[in-house]
Protein backbone atom coordinates (compact mmCIF):
# COMPACT_ATOMS: atom_id res chain seq x y z
CA UNK A 1 0.00 0.00 0.00
CA UNK A 2 0.78 3.42 -1.00
CA UNK A 3 1.51 6.46 1.40
CA UNK A 4 -1.76 7.61 0.62
CA UNK A 5 -4.83 5.12 -0.34
CA UNK A 6 -8.27 6.39 -1.34
CA UNK A 7 -10.53 3.51 -2.02
CA UNK A 8 -14.25 4.36 -3.43
CA UNK A 9 -14.30 7.63 -2.00
CA UNK A 10 -17.51 9.55 -1.40
CA UNK A 11 -17.66 12.86 0.52
CA UNK A 12 -21.15 14.69 0.54
CA UNK A 13 -21.35 18.32 1.70
CA UNK A 14 -24.72 18.60 3.21
CA UNK A 15 -26.80 21.67 3.95
CA UNK A 16 -29.40 21.95 6.35
CA UNK A 17 -31.81 25.03 7.07
CA UNK A 18 -32.22 26.71 10.59
CA UNK A 19 -34.63 23.45 11.99
CA UNK A 20 -31.68 20.63 10.91
CA UNK A 21 -33.74 20.10 7.95
CA UNK A 22 -31.41 18.79 4.81
CA UNK A 23 -32.03 21.34 1.94
CA UNK A 24 -29.20 19.87 -0.36
CA UNK A 25 -26.70 17.61 -1.18
CA UNK A 26 -23.71 18.01 -2.95
CA UNK A 27 -21.32 14.84 -3.73
CA UNK A 28 -17.56 16.94 -4.34
CA UNK A 29 -16.14 13.61 -4.28
CA UNK A 30 -17.32 10.48 -6.41
CA UNK A 31 -16.15 7.47 -6.23
CA UNK A 32 -12.38 7.98 -6.16
CA UNK A 33 -9.81 5.32 -5.52
CA UNK A 34 -6.34 6.42 -5.89
CA UNK A 35 -2.72 5.39 -4.85
CA UNK A 36 0.45 7.44 -4.57
CA UNK A 37 3.24 6.07 -3.40
CA UNK A 38 5.97 7.81 -1.04
CA UNK A 39 8.43 9.58 -2.65
CA UNK A 40 5.70 10.42 -5.65
CA UNK A 41 5.25 14.03 -7.20
CA UNK A 42 1.73 14.00 -7.77
CA UNK A 43 -0.43 17.30 -9.24
CA UNK A 44 -4.11 17.54 -8.98
CA UNK A 45 -6.12 19.66 -11.67
CA UNK A 46 -9.55 20.31 -12.13
CA UNK A 47 -11.30 23.17 -12.73
CA UNK A 48 -13.14 25.70 -9.97
CA UNK A 49 -15.72 22.99 -7.81
CA UNK A 50 -14.20 19.95 -9.60
CA UNK A 51 -13.43 18.20 -5.77
CA UNK A 52 -9.85 19.06 -5.25
CA UNK A 53 -9.79 20.98 -2.36
CA UNK A 54 -12.82 18.60 -0.87
CA UNK A 55 -10.08 15.31 -1.51
CA UNK A 56 -7.23 17.23 -0.31
CA UNK A 57 -8.84 17.69 2.80
CA UNK A 58 -9.09 14.15 3.47
CA UNK A 59 -5.63 13.38 3.57
CA UNK A 60 -4.81 15.84 6.27
CA UNK A 61 -8.23 14.12 8.26
CA UNK A 62 -9.82 18.09 7.92
CA UNK A 63 -12.74 15.85 6.56
CA UNK A 64 -13.73 12.12 6.97
CA UNK A 65 -15.33 10.00 4.16
CA UNK A 66 -19.27 9.81 3.37
CA UNK A 67 -18.56 6.49 1.86
CA UNK A 68 -15.22 4.54 1.36
CA UNK A 69 -11.96 4.58 3.01
CA UNK A 70 -8.67 6.99 2.92
CA UNK A 71 -5.50 5.58 4.45
CA UNK A 72 -2.36 8.19 5.35
CA UNK A 73 0.78 5.84 6.01
CA UNK A 74 -1.37 2.98 6.25
CA UNK A 75 -3.73 4.38 9.06
CA UNK A 76 -7.18 4.77 7.94
CA UNK A 77 -8.16 8.37 8.46
CA UNK A 78 -11.49 7.50 10.20
CA UNK A 79 -9.92 6.37 13.47
CA UNK A 80 -9.71 8.82 15.66
CA UNK A 81 -6.72 7.86 17.85
CA UNK A 82 -4.95 8.02 14.91
CA UNK A 83 -5.53 12.12 13.94
CA UNK A 84 -2.21 13.65 15.17
CA UNK A 85 0.00 10.94 13.50
CA UNK A 86 -2.12 12.03 10.42
CA UNK A 87 -1.69 15.52 11.04
CA UNK A 88 1.82 14.66 11.34
CA UNK A 89 2.19 12.31 8.01
CA UNK A 90 0.69 14.73 5.50
CA UNK A 91 1.30 18.22 6.22
CA UNK A 92 -1.44 20.25 4.51
CA UNK A 93 -0.31 24.80 2.79
CA UNK A 94 -3.35 26.42 1.74
CA UNK A 95 -3.76 29.41 -1.12
CA UNK A 96 -3.47 32.59 1.28
CA UNK A 97 -0.01 33.59 2.23
CA UNK A 98 -1.85 35.97 4.76
CA UNK A 99 -4.02 33.31 7.37
CA UNK A 100 -1.32 30.62 7.94
CA UNK A 101 1.59 31.78 9.84
CA UNK A 102 1.01 32.64 13.49
CA UNK A 103 4.10 33.07 14.81
CA UNK A 104 5.38 36.83 15.77
CA UNK A 105 8.73 35.75 14.17
CA UNK A 106 9.91 33.62 11.45
CA UNK A 107 11.48 31.02 13.37
CA UNK A 108 8.91 30.84 16.34
CA UNK A 109 6.21 29.92 13.71
CA UNK A 110 8.26 26.93 12.12
CA UNK A 111 9.01 26.04 15.76
CA UNK A 112 4.88 25.82 16.71
CA UNK A 113 4.31 22.76 15.08
CA UNK A 114 7.17 20.35 16.39
CA UNK A 115 6.68 22.35 19.48
CA UNK A 116 2.94 20.65 19.93
CA UNK A 117 4.28 17.25 18.63
CA UNK A 118 6.26 17.50 22.32
CA UNK A 119 9.58 17.31 20.51
CA UNK A 120 12.24 18.27 23.06
CA UNK A 121 13.90 22.16 22.58
CA UNK A 122 17.38 21.43 21.33
CA UNK A 123 15.61 19.19 18.62
CA UNK A 124 12.97 21.90 17.89
CA UNK A 125 16.02 24.25 16.95
CA UNK A 126 17.75 21.87 14.76
CA UNK A 127 14.48 20.97 13.29
CA UNK A 128 13.49 24.79 12.93
CA UNK A 129 17.08 25.65 10.83
CA UNK A 130 17.20 22.69 8.23
CA UNK A 131 13.59 23.22 7.96
CA UNK A 132 14.19 27.13 6.98
CA UNK A 133 17.02 26.07 5.13
CA UNK A 134 15.60 23.70 3.07
CA UNK A 135 12.76 26.54 1.26
CA UNK A 136 15.63 28.88 1.36
CA UNK A 137 14.32 31.24 4.09
CA UNK A 138 16.95 30.45 7.07
CA UNK A 139 18.22 33.72 6.72
CA UNK A 140 14.98 35.40 7.79
CA UNK A 141 14.64 33.49 10.40
CA UNK A 142 14.39 36.48 12.67
CA UNK A 143 12.04 38.72 10.46
CA UNK A 144 8.59 39.21 11.44
CA UNK A 145 6.27 37.11 8.70
CA UNK A 146 4.35 40.69 7.36
CA UNK A 147 7.09 41.82 6.32
CA UNK A 148 7.51 39.03 4.06
CA UNK A 149 6.56 38.93 -0.04
CA UNK A 150 3.53 36.75 -0.85
CA UNK A 151 6.32 33.94 -1.95
CA UNK A 152 8.29 34.37 0.71
CA UNK A 153 5.22 34.11 3.08
CA UNK A 154 4.21 30.25 1.68
CA UNK A 155 7.79 29.32 2.25
CA UNK A 156 7.88 29.64 5.64
CA UNK A 157 4.31 27.78 5.90
CA UNK A 158 6.24 24.79 4.05
CA UNK A 159 8.84 24.71 6.37
CA UNK A 160 6.16 25.23 9.31
CA UNK A 161 4.97 22.08 7.93
CA UNK A 162 8.55 19.79 7.16
CA UNK A 163 8.98 20.88 10.96
CA UNK A 164 6.80 18.20 11.59
CA UNK A 165 8.55 15.34 9.38
CA UNK A 166 5.56 14.45 8.01
CA UNK A 167 6.10 11.58 4.87
CA UNK A 168 3.85 13.56 2.67
CA UNK A 169 2.95 17.03 1.99
CA UNK A 170 -0.15 18.92 0.59
CA UNK A 171 -0.36 21.98 -1.70
CA UNK A 172 -4.07 23.11 -2.47
CA UNK A 173 -3.30 26.48 -4.56
CA UNK A 174 -0.46 27.85 -2.63
CA UNK A 175 0.81 29.70 -5.57
CA UNK A 176 -2.59 31.33 -6.78
CA UNK A 177 -2.17 34.57 -5.13
CA UNK A 178 1.81 34.81 -5.92
CA UNK A 179 3.67 36.87 -8.26
CA UNK A 180 5.77 35.39 -11.05
CA UNK A 181 8.90 35.15 -8.62
CA UNK A 182 6.81 34.08 -5.74
CA UNK A 183 5.27 31.12 -7.28
CA UNK A 184 9.09 30.14 -9.07
CA UNK A 185 10.56 30.61 -5.55
CA UNK A 186 7.47 28.02 -4.17
CA UNK A 187 8.02 25.27 -6.93
CA UNK A 188 11.66 25.58 -6.70
CA UNK A 189 11.21 24.85 -2.77
CA UNK A 190 8.42 21.81 -3.67
CA UNK A 191 10.67 20.11 -5.99
CA UNK A 192 13.42 20.41 -4.26
CA UNK A 193 11.65 18.65 -0.72
CA UNK A 194 10.72 15.99 -3.33
CA UNK A 195 14.26 15.19 -4.89
CA UNK A 196 16.30 15.55 -1.83
CA UNK A 197 14.28 14.89 1.39
CA UNK A 198 11.94 12.41 -0.50
CA UNK A 199 8.86 13.87 0.85
CA UNK A 200 5.61 13.00 -1.24
CA UNK A 201 4.35 15.90 -2.59
CA UNK A 202 0.16 16.60 -3.87
CA UNK A 203 0.18 19.83 -5.72
CA UNK A 204 -2.78 21.26 -6.87
CA UNK A 205 -2.59 23.81 -8.59
CA UNK A 206 -4.30 26.08 -11.85
CA UNK A 207 -0.84 27.01 -13.80
CA UNK A 208 -0.07 24.18 -15.81
CA UNK A 209 3.93 24.78 -16.68
CA UNK A 210 4.29 24.26 -12.64
CA UNK A 211 3.37 20.72 -13.02
CA UNK A 212 5.40 19.15 -16.05
CA UNK A 213 7.36 17.71 -13.07
CA UNK A 214 4.89 15.65 -11.01
CA UNK A 215 5.22 11.81 -12.29
CA UNK A 216 1.70 11.81 -12.29
CA UNK A 217 -1.20 14.03 -13.02
CA UNK A 218 -4.95 13.48 -11.70
CA UNK A 219 -7.41 15.62 -13.34
CA UNK A 220 -10.64 15.65 -11.80
CA UNK A 221 -14.12 17.06 -12.76
CA UNK A 222 -17.30 16.28 -11.11
CA UNK A 223 -15.70 14.77 -8.51
CA UNK A 224 -14.00 12.14 -10.19
CA UNK A 225 -10.78 11.90 -11.42
CA UNK A 226 -11.52 12.61 -15.16
CA UNK A 227 -7.54 11.24 -16.24
CA UNK A 228 -5.01 9.79 -14.72
CA UNK A 229 -1.69 9.82 -16.23
CA UNK A 230 2.32 11.41 -16.98
CA UNK A 231 2.32 15.03 -17.41
CA UNK A 232 3.33 14.17 -20.97
CA UNK A 233 0.39 11.51 -21.63
CA UNK A 234 -2.00 14.21 -19.51
CA UNK A 235 -0.84 17.54 -21.67
CA UNK A 236 -1.00 15.39 -25.25
CA UNK A 237 -4.46 15.92 -25.26
CA UNK A 238 -5.18 19.29 -25.30
CA UNK A 239 -8.74 19.20 -26.71
CA UNK A 240 -9.32 17.49 -23.76
CA UNK A 241 -8.41 19.47 -20.88
CA UNK A 242 -9.66 22.52 -22.87
CA UNK A 243 -13.25 20.66 -22.50
CA UNK A 244 -12.45 20.21 -19.13
CA UNK A 245 -12.11 23.99 -18.29
CA UNK A 246 -7.95 23.48 -18.56
CA UNK A 247 -5.47 24.61 -20.68
CA UNK A 248 -1.42 23.34 -21.26
CA UNK A 249 1.27 24.95 -20.77
CA UNK A 250 2.31 27.63 -23.72
CA UNK A 251 4.93 25.56 -25.26
CA UNK A 252 2.61 22.78 -25.31
CA UNK A 253 -0.48 24.79 -26.81
CA UNK A 254 2.26 26.75 -29.40
CA UNK A 255 3.45 23.09 -30.34
CA UNK A 256 -0.06 21.91 -30.79
CA UNK A 257 -0.81 24.67 -33.07
CA UNK A 258 1.79 24.32 -35.29
CA UNK A 259 1.63 20.52 -35.56
CA UNK A 260 -1.65 21.56 -37.18
CA UNK A 261 -0.44 23.74 -39.43
CA UNK A 262 1.32 20.79 -41.11
CA UNK A 263 4.48 20.96 -39.08
CA UNK A 264 5.91 16.88 -38.00
CA UNK A 265 5.68 17.39 -34.15
CA UNK A 266 4.74 14.87 -31.52
CA UNK A 267 2.12 15.49 -28.87
CA UNK A 268 2.95 16.56 -25.21
CA UNK A 269 6.04 18.58 -25.93
CA UNK A 270 6.57 20.38 -22.23
CA UNK A 271 9.56 22.43 -22.49
CA UNK A 272 11.13 24.60 -25.34
CA UNK A 273 14.27 22.44 -25.11
CA UNK A 274 12.12 19.55 -26.34
CA UNK A 275 10.62 22.20 -28.78
CA UNK A 276 14.09 23.09 -30.24
CA UNK A 277 15.12 19.45 -30.81
CA UNK A 278 11.64 18.55 -32.03
CA UNK A 279 11.91 21.13 -34.85
CA UNK A 280 15.23 19.93 -35.78
CA UNK A 281 17.27 23.01 -34.80
CA UNK B 1 -10.57 63.22 -21.61
CA UNK B 2 -8.54 61.85 -19.56
CA UNK B 3 -6.97 60.62 -16.02
CA UNK B 4 -3.73 62.35 -14.76
CA UNK B 5 -1.92 62.11 -12.35
CA UNK B 6 1.10 64.65 -11.37
CA UNK B 7 3.72 63.66 -8.77
CA UNK B 8 1.58 62.10 -6.60
CA UNK B 9 2.64 60.50 -3.08
CA UNK B 10 1.57 58.31 -0.93
CA UNK B 11 2.89 57.55 2.18
CA UNK B 12 1.08 55.13 4.54
CA UNK B 13 1.09 55.92 8.49
CA UNK B 14 3.04 59.19 7.94
CA UNK B 15 4.46 61.14 10.72
CA UNK B 16 5.04 57.96 12.39
CA UNK B 17 7.69 55.52 13.00
CA UNK B 18 5.81 53.23 10.65
CA UNK B 19 5.49 55.60 7.56
CA UNK B 20 5.80 53.40 4.61
CA UNK B 21 5.91 55.49 0.66
CA UNK B 22 3.79 52.61 -1.55
CA UNK B 23 3.61 55.28 -4.32
CA UNK B 24 6.49 57.62 -5.20
CA UNK B 25 6.16 60.29 -7.76
CA UNK B 26 3.76 58.62 -10.58
CA UNK B 27 3.23 60.40 -13.26
CA UNK B 28 0.60 58.86 -15.55
CA UNK B 29 -1.84 60.12 -18.29
CA UNK B 30 -4.59 57.47 -19.19
CA UNK B 31 -6.18 58.97 -22.24
CA UNK B 32 -10.25 57.14 -22.70
CA UNK B 33 -10.84 53.55 -24.41
CA UNK B 34 -6.99 52.28 -23.25
CA UNK B 35 -6.56 48.38 -22.08
CA UNK B 36 -4.03 49.15 -19.41
CA UNK B 37 -1.90 46.24 -17.53
CA UNK B 38 -0.87 47.42 -14.08
CA UNK B 39 1.95 44.94 -13.07
CA UNK B 40 4.76 44.56 -10.22
CA UNK B 41 6.00 42.28 -7.25
CA UNK B 42 3.71 42.12 -4.12
CA UNK B 43 3.77 45.22 -2.73
CA UNK B 44 4.84 47.40 -5.32
CA UNK B 45 2.04 49.62 -4.87
CA UNK B 46 -0.42 48.58 -7.48
CA UNK B 47 -3.40 48.36 -5.01
CA UNK B 48 -2.70 51.38 -3.57
CA UNK B 49 -2.07 53.21 -6.85
CA UNK B 50 -5.87 51.44 -8.04
CA UNK B 51 -7.39 52.78 -5.16
CA UNK B 52 -6.46 56.54 -5.53
CA UNK B 53 -8.39 56.49 -9.32
CA UNK B 54 -11.30 56.18 -7.77
CA UNK B 55 -10.37 58.77 -4.78
CA UNK B 56 -10.85 55.88 -2.01
CA UNK B 57 -7.04 56.83 -1.03
CA UNK B 58 -5.86 60.54 -1.67
CA UNK B 59 -2.14 61.60 -2.38
CA UNK B 60 -0.21 62.73 0.71
CA UNK B 61 1.11 65.25 -2.03
CA UNK B 62 0.58 66.03 -6.00
CA UNK B 63 -3.07 65.60 -7.60
CA UNK B 64 -4.97 63.80 -9.63
CA UNK B 65 -7.35 64.94 -12.70
CA UNK B 66 -10.30 63.13 -13.92
CA UNK B 67 -11.91 64.93 -17.18
CA UNK B 68 -10.20 68.10 -16.15
CA UNK B 69 -11.36 68.31 -12.25
CA UNK B 70 -8.88 67.54 -9.35
CA UNK B 71 -11.09 64.80 -7.61
CA UNK B 72 -9.62 65.88 -4.25
CA UNK B 73 -10.86 69.54 -4.02
CA UNK B 74 -13.11 70.03 -1.63
CA UNK B 75 -16.43 70.39 -3.71
CA UNK B 76 -15.45 67.71 -5.87
CA UNK B 77 -18.32 65.11 -6.00
CA UNK B 78 -17.10 61.75 -5.40
CA UNK B 79 -20.15 59.99 -5.13
CA UNK B 80 -20.20 60.37 -8.74
CA UNK B 81 -16.52 59.49 -9.22
CA UNK B 82 -17.13 56.16 -7.70
CA UNK B 83 -19.46 55.42 -9.89
CA UNK B 84 -17.75 56.64 -13.56
CA UNK B 85 -14.56 54.43 -12.13
CA UNK B 86 -15.67 51.42 -10.66
CA UNK B 87 -12.78 49.46 -8.84
CA UNK B 88 -13.10 45.26 -8.57
CA UNK B 89 -11.15 44.93 -5.30
CA UNK B 90 -8.65 42.33 -4.88
CA UNK B 91 -10.50 40.56 -2.33
CA UNK B 92 -13.92 40.33 -3.48
CA UNK B 93 -15.16 39.42 -0.49
CA UNK B 94 -14.71 43.01 0.51
CA UNK B 95 -17.10 44.37 -1.85
CA UNK B 96 -20.03 41.91 -1.44
CA UNK B 97 -22.78 42.68 1.61
CA UNK B 98 -26.20 42.13 0.67
CA UNK B 99 -28.43 39.02 1.83
CA UNK B 100 -28.54 37.89 -1.72
CA UNK B 101 -26.33 38.24 -5.50
CA UNK B 102 -29.54 40.07 -7.28
CA UNK B 103 -29.57 42.56 -4.02
CA UNK B 104 -25.80 42.88 -4.32
CA UNK B 105 -25.45 43.81 -7.58
CA UNK B 106 -28.33 46.46 -7.34
CA UNK B 107 -26.90 48.01 -4.46
CA UNK B 108 -24.73 50.68 -7.00
CA UNK B 109 -27.12 51.87 -9.25
CA UNK B 110 -29.66 51.89 -6.32
CA UNK B 111 -27.18 54.55 -4.78
CA UNK B 112 -27.32 56.53 -8.12
CA UNK B 113 -31.07 57.39 -7.54
CA UNK B 114 -32.22 55.49 -10.90
CA UNK B 115 -35.61 54.46 -10.82
CA UNK B 116 -36.19 50.94 -9.95
CA UNK B 117 -36.65 49.05 -13.05
CA UNK B 118 -33.86 51.19 -14.41
CA UNK B 119 -31.62 49.88 -11.62
CA UNK B 120 -33.46 46.22 -11.76
CA UNK B 121 -32.57 45.93 -15.99
CA UNK B 122 -28.76 47.27 -14.88
CA UNK B 123 -28.60 44.50 -12.33
CA UNK B 124 -30.16 42.02 -15.08
CA UNK B 125 -27.35 42.63 -17.77
CA UNK B 126 -24.63 42.88 -15.89
CA UNK B 127 -24.92 39.58 -14.20
CA UNK B 128 -25.68 37.81 -17.85
CA UNK B 129 -22.56 40.03 -18.94
CA UNK B 130 -20.52 38.04 -16.44
CA UNK B 131 -22.04 34.70 -16.61
CA UNK B 132 -23.81 34.70 -14.06
CA UNK B 133 -27.23 31.87 -14.02
CA UNK B 134 -31.14 32.97 -12.78
CA UNK B 135 -30.60 29.64 -10.74
CA UNK B 136 -27.84 31.98 -8.37
CA UNK B 137 -29.41 35.34 -8.01
CA UNK B 138 -31.30 34.72 -4.74
CA UNK B 139 -28.47 33.03 -3.53
CA UNK B 140 -26.22 34.72 -0.65
CA UNK B 141 -23.37 35.85 -2.15
CA UNK B 142 -21.07 34.30 0.73
CA UNK B 143 -22.17 30.79 -0.54
CA UNK B 144 -20.77 30.71 -4.01
CA UNK B 145 -17.45 29.76 -4.50
CA UNK B 146 -14.51 32.20 -5.77
CA UNK B 147 -14.89 32.23 -8.80
CA UNK B 148 -18.61 33.43 -8.83
CA UNK B 149 -17.99 35.57 -5.55
CA UNK B 150 -15.34 37.59 -8.46
CA UNK B 151 -18.10 37.36 -10.93
CA UNK B 152 -20.82 39.24 -9.01
CA UNK B 153 -18.39 42.16 -7.78
CA UNK B 154 -17.77 42.63 -11.20
CA UNK B 155 -21.13 42.58 -11.77
CA UNK B 156 -22.18 44.93 -9.45
CA UNK B 157 -19.01 47.60 -10.63
CA UNK B 158 -21.03 47.03 -14.22
CA UNK B 159 -24.28 47.74 -13.17
CA UNK B 160 -23.03 51.61 -12.65
CA UNK B 161 -22.09 51.50 -16.31
CA UNK B 162 -18.63 52.79 -15.44
CA UNK B 163 -16.33 54.95 -17.71
CA UNK B 164 -13.30 53.34 -16.75
CA UNK B 165 -12.97 50.01 -14.84
CA UNK B 166 -10.27 48.79 -12.66
CA UNK B 167 -10.05 44.84 -12.20
CA UNK B 168 -7.76 44.63 -9.01
CA UNK B 169 -6.04 40.67 -9.52
CA UNK B 170 -9.31 39.32 -10.91
CA UNK B 171 -8.45 36.12 -11.99
CA UNK B 172 -6.32 35.03 -8.96
CA UNK B 173 -7.41 31.00 -7.95
CA UNK B 174 -9.93 30.99 -11.03
CA UNK B 175 -9.28 27.96 -13.63
CA UNK B 176 -7.90 29.16 -16.96
CA UNK B 177 -11.40 28.54 -18.45
CA UNK B 178 -12.59 31.04 -16.02
CA UNK B 179 -9.87 32.96 -16.51
CA UNK B 180 -10.26 33.63 -20.10
CA UNK B 181 -14.14 34.00 -19.90
CA UNK B 182 -13.88 37.01 -17.60
CA UNK B 183 -11.29 38.61 -19.53
CA UNK B 184 -12.61 37.94 -22.84
CA UNK B 185 -15.93 39.40 -21.45
CA UNK B 186 -14.66 42.41 -20.32
CA UNK B 187 -12.18 42.80 -23.89
CA UNK B 188 -15.91 42.30 -25.25
CA UNK B 189 -17.37 44.85 -23.01
CA UNK B 190 -14.76 47.48 -23.90
CA UNK B 191 -15.11 47.15 -27.28
CA UNK B 192 -18.61 47.92 -27.06
CA UNK B 193 -18.75 50.56 -24.73
CA UNK B 194 -15.46 51.68 -25.68
CA UNK B 195 -14.51 52.35 -21.78
CA UNK B 196 -10.75 52.37 -20.10
CA UNK B 197 -9.85 49.30 -18.70
CA UNK B 198 -6.85 48.81 -16.00
CA UNK B 199 -6.31 45.18 -15.23
CA UNK B 200 -3.64 44.28 -11.78
CA UNK B 201 -2.61 40.83 -12.76
CA UNK B 202 0.41 38.37 -11.85
CA UNK B 203 -0.16 36.17 -15.11
CA UNK B 204 2.21 38.40 -17.95
CA UNK B 205 0.84 35.77 -20.30
CA UNK B 206 -2.96 37.20 -19.26
CA UNK B 207 -1.22 40.48 -19.67
CA UNK B 208 0.56 40.22 -22.81
CA UNK B 209 -2.82 38.78 -24.48
CA UNK B 210 -5.24 41.74 -23.70
CA UNK B 211 -4.04 45.00 -23.03
CA UNK B 212 -2.32 47.55 -25.44
CA UNK B 213 -0.19 49.07 -22.80
CA UNK B 214 1.82 47.71 -19.35
CA UNK B 215 2.47 49.97 -16.39
CA UNK B 216 5.56 48.21 -14.54
CA UNK B 217 5.53 49.28 -10.72
CA UNK B 218 8.60 48.50 -8.38
CA UNK B 219 9.03 49.48 -5.06
CA UNK B 220 6.03 52.14 -5.34
CA UNK B 221 7.69 53.46 -8.76
CA UNK B 222 7.01 53.35 -12.27
CA UNK B 223 9.98 51.20 -13.51
CA UNK B 224 8.47 50.99 -17.47
CA UNK B 225 5.23 52.38 -19.13
CA UNK B 226 4.77 51.36 -22.80
CA UNK B 227 4.08 48.47 -25.44
CA UNK B 228 3.60 44.79 -24.11
CA UNK B 229 6.35 44.12 -26.48
CA UNK B 230 8.32 47.17 -25.73
CA UNK B 231 8.05 46.04 -22.19
CA UNK B 232 8.71 42.60 -22.26
CA UNK B 233 12.07 43.23 -24.08
CA UNK B 234 13.51 43.83 -21.02
CA UNK B 235 12.98 40.42 -19.63
CA UNK B 236 16.24 40.34 -17.71
CA UNK B 237 15.44 43.74 -15.59
CA UNK B 238 11.80 42.20 -15.32
CA UNK B 239 13.39 39.32 -13.69
CA UNK B 240 15.11 41.38 -11.43
CA UNK B 241 11.95 42.69 -9.64
CA UNK B 242 10.21 39.68 -9.36
CA UNK B 243 8.19 39.67 -12.56
CA UNK B 244 9.56 37.85 -16.07
CA UNK B 245 8.50 38.01 -19.95
CA UNK B 246 5.36 35.20 -20.87
CA UNK B 247 6.89 31.99 -21.54
CA UNK B 248 6.50 32.15 -25.11
CA UNK B 249 8.86 34.94 -25.05
CA UNK B 250 11.32 32.73 -24.03
CA UNK B 251 10.42 29.57 -26.43
CA UNK B 252 11.07 32.33 -29.44
CA UNK B 253 14.75 33.25 -27.57
CA UNK B 254 15.49 29.45 -27.46
CA UNK B 255 14.72 29.31 -31.27
CA UNK B 256 16.15 32.16 -31.91
CA UNK B 257 19.21 31.00 -30.26
CA UNK B 258 19.47 27.64 -32.23
CA UNK B 259 19.08 29.69 -35.35
CA UNK B 260 15.75 29.84 -36.49
CA UNK B 261 14.94 33.27 -37.93
CA UNK B 262 12.15 35.53 -35.70
CA UNK B 263 12.05 38.19 -33.75
CA UNK B 264 12.32 37.40 -29.83
CA UNK B 265 10.24 40.19 -28.84
CA UNK B 266 7.07 38.24 -29.77
CA UNK B 267 4.45 37.44 -26.91
CA UNK B 268 1.07 36.02 -27.63
CA UNK B 269 0.93 32.14 -29.24
CA UNK B 270 -0.47 33.51 -32.32
CA UNK B 271 2.32 35.58 -33.52
CA UNK B 272 4.39 32.80 -32.03
CA UNK B 273 3.06 30.32 -34.57
CA UNK B 274 2.92 32.80 -37.80
CA UNK B 275 6.45 33.44 -37.03
CA UNK B 276 8.25 29.93 -36.95
CA UNK B 277 6.00 28.61 -40.01
CA UNK B 278 7.23 31.40 -42.22
CA UNK B 279 11.02 31.48 -40.86
CA UNK B 280 10.52 27.15 -41.25
CA UNK B 281 8.93 27.53 -44.27
CA UNK B 282 11.60 29.99 -45.82
CA UNK B 283 14.44 28.12 -44.65
N1 LIG C 1 -18.25 23.96 2.86
C1 LIG C 1 -18.99 23.58 1.80
N2 LIG C 1 -20.32 23.44 1.93
C2 LIG C 1 -21.07 23.05 0.88
N3 LIG C 1 -20.58 22.76 -0.35
C3 LIG C 1 -19.25 22.88 -0.53
C4 LIG C 1 -18.38 23.30 0.53
N4 LIG C 1 -17.11 23.33 0.06
C5 LIG C 1 -17.18 22.97 -1.24
N5 LIG C 1 -18.46 22.69 -1.59
C6 LIG C 1 -18.91 22.23 -2.91
O1 LIG C 1 -18.25 21.01 -3.22
C7 LIG C 1 -17.83 20.98 -4.58
C8 LIG C 1 -16.31 20.78 -4.65
O2 LIG C 1 -15.67 21.88 -4.06
P1 LIG C 1 -14.09 21.95 -3.84
O3 LIG C 1 -13.63 20.65 -3.30
O4 LIG C 1 -13.81 23.18 -3.07
O5 LIG C 1 -13.58 22.10 -5.35
P2 LIG C 1 -12.20 22.68 -5.92
O6 LIG C 1 -11.20 22.70 -4.82
O7 LIG C 1 -11.85 21.73 -7.03
O8 LIG C 1 -12.51 24.05 -6.47
C9 LIG C 1 -18.31 22.29 -5.20
O9 LIG C 1 -19.55 22.04 -5.82
C10 LIG C 1 -18.49 23.19 -4.01
O10 LIG C 1 -19.47 24.17 -4.25
N1 LIG D 1 -3.25 50.25 5.04
C1 LIG D 1 -1.92 50.13 4.98
N2 LIG D 1 -1.12 50.57 6.00
C2 LIG D 1 0.22 50.46 5.93
N3 LIG D 1 0.90 49.94 4.90
C3 LIG D 1 0.17 49.48 3.86
C4 LIG D 1 -1.26 49.55 3.84
N4 LIG D 1 -1.70 49.01 2.69
C5 LIG D 1 -0.60 48.63 2.01
N5 LIG D 1 0.52 48.91 2.70
C6 LIG D 1 1.90 48.66 2.26
O1 LIG D 1 2.12 49.40 1.08
C7 LIG D 1 2.87 48.63 0.14
C8 LIG D 1 2.14 48.55 -1.17
O2 LIG D 1 0.97 47.77 -0.97
P1 LIG D 1 -0.05 47.46 -2.13
O3 LIG D 1 -0.45 48.72 -2.81
O4 LIG D 1 -1.12 46.62 -1.55
O5 LIG D 1 0.87 46.59 -3.14
P2 LIG D 1 0.47 45.55 -4.27
O6 LIG D 1 -0.99 45.71 -4.58
O7 LIG D 1 1.37 45.90 -5.42
O8 LIG D 1 0.81 44.19 -3.73
C9 LIG D 1 3.12 47.27 0.78
O9 LIG D 1 4.42 47.26 1.32
C10 LIG D 1 2.08 47.20 1.87
O10 LIG D 1 2.55 46.42 2.96
MG1 LIG E 1 -10.04 24.31 -4.07
MG1 LIG F 1 -2.54 44.31 -4.46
Amino acid sequence: MGIIKTDNLVFEYIRRDEEGNVEGITRAVDEVTLDIKQGDFVAILGHNGSGKSTLAKHINAILYPTEGTVWVDGMDTSDEDKLWDIRQSAGMVFQNPDNQIIGQIVEEDVGFGPENLGVPTKEIWERMEESLKAVGMYEFRKHSPNKLSGGQKQRVSIAGVIAMHPKCIVLDEPTAMLDPNGRKEVIRAVRALNDVENITVVLITHYMEEIIYANKVFVMDGGKVAMEGTPREIFSQVEKLKSLRLDVPQVTLLAHELKKSGLPLPDGILTKEELVTALGL
Amino acid sequence: MSIILDHVNHIYEEDTAMAFPALTDINLVIPDGQFIGLIGHTGSGKSTLVQHLNGLLKPTSGAIYYNGADINDEDYNKKELRSKVGLVFQYPEHQLFEIDVFSDVCFGPKNLGLSKKEVELRAYAALKQVGIEDEYFYQSPFDLSGGQKRRVAIAGVLAMKPEVLILDEPTAGLDPKGRDEILDQIAKLREETGMTVILVSHSMEDVAKYVDRIIVMNKSRILYDDEPREVFKHYKELEEVGLAAPQITYIMQALKQKGLSVDTDITTIDEAKNAILSAIRSK
